[in-house]
């Protein structure tokens, strides 16, 4: 957007304000580039025009969704209850520009990642352990499945009295609640993994005689990463989720994410309870995107990713 | 039925490595997919099986390598070691040239040193050096083929049982992968049986072409092949090439009438 405003200064200084982008279309990056001229073949400005507008449509919605934004705030709420929606720069202002409110956010962000991480690494070792489990025999697969899936179909919600009730309301029950939200993409991503290996593959190793062990070592598990990775990333951003859900239950220690969303609530603190959603969304995004890149390090040199990626 | 000319045998051969003996094979399902299958393979023999699809070709070849047992008969297996290679290359996607080829050697549990020489040799003699750091998707079907080929040489086996190597290869590539693959016959003399379904690949290739019949497979006929070792893709339009070839296409027809 920047680039656009200075190549044509006359626009930027004729339309003038706060809200200048607003209205700017997405064709004007169109008229820019072939303006300047750095596009001499007709093939090569469409793909330019084509990245420009990639990166202008979205940006085009965002503008729209503040634009809708500021007019609930201002045009529909009443002057008395704009906490309910303050405006994004009173946002900016009263809580991203407050330096105690950004202390407990920073603090609380912390510990929900610190429970996020727990809960997700538990999830992975014992899903994958249970998959591997399965992996090896039919019968174990015909006895263990079955759970794997009742743990999907259960609202872990109503698991939570009875999980406080046992472990206590502090971090071992946020973390068990991250656990059981988890489990699952693990467990069906690497069954499902490890059970789809091409038969040819399996046929040249059992024609080597070669044990369970190595097969599940040099074949299976290497043939099954990209579908692992896939469901530690779902597993990943549900952890956050679970991170969050545990904090609003178990209340006791020190405050995660979740707990100072039910401050903010219970004490209409309206730029505060946004921030910190915004934040949590942020988290959830991070997290879906390091595991993202964690994939592409992983396998992304021999597995093309551009099928199931983004 | 045997070919006009004298039989040359190409290479000595040598100690049997294969023994069929009225073999068959039949499904669950009472498919009968081989019935009476007589075969011998000895060391520098290059026996090649021909018959249209889905006749039990491949079905042969499974017997021979244990993958699957035959329901009739004695299968006697004499090699200490064998190479099959597949339709597909099945190379596994994450392991590089060098890594895939060295895979056999692993699972046989060769010490690494012996790994690496048999790997080095074996990537040279199907020319594939320096491609050694490339993945299998990096390759052309003609070059993952030749990998297939050097990972079943490290073992350096009795028997090599190819099912269909070269079928999804273009002409050119196919004919130059045949000619790589008499080469690598006569320098390691291994017995070798051989699926097809190209008449003109199978005379080339072989010192003894077996053609298979329609469900159930069975051989209906034997030809010798008569042309030397030193066979060259001119031998392809020779007039003793297209009239063996035409017998053996002759009695593929009247095999699957």
């Amino acid at each position: 957007m920047t680039a656009t405003a200075d190549t044509r200064p006359e626009r930027t200084a004729a339309t003038g304000g706060g809200a200048t982008t607003v209205d700017t279309p997405p064709s004007t990056g169109e008229g820019v580039l072939t303006g300047a001229g750095t596009a001499p073949l007709v093939r090569r400005r469409g793909r330019g025009a084509q990245r420009l507008t990639d990166g202008l449509l979205p940006a085009a919605v965002f503008l729209v969704l503040l634009g809708i934004w500021y007019a609930i705030t201002y045009l529909v709420l009443d002057p008395s209850r704009r906490f309910l929606m303050p405006a994004p720069h009173v946002i900016v202002t009263d809580a991203l520009f407050d330096g105690p409110t950004m202390e407990k956010i920073g603090e609380a962000v912390g510990r929900s990642i610190v429970v996020t991480f727990v809960g997700l690494a538990i999830a992975i070792v014992i899903g994958m352990a249970w998959a591997i489990a399965m992996s090896q025999a039919k019968p174990v697969e015909r006895s263990l499945f079955p759970y794997a899936v009742a743990l999907q179909c259960i609202p872990i919600l109503a698991l939570v009295p009875l999980i406080g009730f046992w472990f206590g309301y502090g971090f071992p029950s946020r973390v068990i609640v991250c656990v059981m939200i988890a489990l699952f993409p693990v467990v069906s991503n690497t069954l499902f993994g490890l059970q789809s290996v091409d038969r040819g593959m399996h046929e040249l190793f059992d024609l080597h005689g070669t044990s369970r062990l190595t097969r599940l070592l040099k074949l299976q598990l290497p043939a099954a990463m990209p579908a692992i990775f896939a469901g530690f990333r779902i597993s990943a951003g549900l952890s956050v989720v679970g991170a969050i859900v545990g904090d609003l239950f178990f209340k006791q220690g020190e405050p995660g994410l979740g707990i100072l969303l039910d401050n903010f609530r219970a004490r209409l603190q309206g730029p505060e309870l946004f921030l910190t959603i915004l934040v949590a969304a942020a988290l959830g995004f991070a997290v879906f995107t390091l595991f993202g890149w964690l994939a592409k390090l992983a396998v992304g040199r021999w597995y093309d990713q551009a099928r199931d990626a983004s | 039925m045997s070919a006009p000319a004298p039989s040359i045998p190409a290479v000595a051969t040598g100690a049997r490595v294969l023994h069929f003996r009225d073999v068959a094979k039949a499904f669950p399902d009472g498919t009968v997919a081989l019935e009476g299958v007589d075969l011998d393979i000895r060391r520098g023999e290059f026996v090649t099986v021909v018959g249209p699809s889905g006749c039990g070709k491949s079905t042969l070849l499974r017997i021979a390598s244990g993958l699957s047992p035959a329901t009739g008969g004695t299968v006697e297996m004499d090699a200490e070691r064998i190479g099959y290679v597949f339709q597909d290359a099945t190379l596994l996607p994450w392991r590089s040239v060098l890594k895939n080829v060295q895979l056999l050697a692993e699972l046989h549990g060769m010490s690494k040193t012996s790994t690496n020489q048999a790997a080095r040799d074996a990537i040279d003699l199907v020319g594939l050096r320096g491609h050694e750091k490339k993945l299998p998707r990096a390759l052309s079907g003609g070059m993952k083929m030749r990998a297939s080929l050097a990972r079943s040489l490290t073992l350096d086996p009795d028997l090599f049982l190819f099912d269909e190597p070269f079928g999804a290869l273009d002409e050119i590539t196919r004919e130059r992968l045949n000619d790589e693959l008499i080469r690598l016959f006569h320098a390691k003399g291994f017995g070798a049986l051989f699926i097809t379904h190209s008449v003109s690949e199978a005379v080339y290739m072989s010192t003894r072409v077996l053609v298979m019949s329609g469900r159930p497979g069975r051989i209906v006929d034997t030809f010798d092949v008569p042309f030397g070792p030193d066979r060259t893709p001119e031998l392809r339009f020779t007039p003793e090439f297209a009239e063996l070839s035409g017998h053996v296409s002759r009695a593929l027809r009247e095999g699957h009438s």
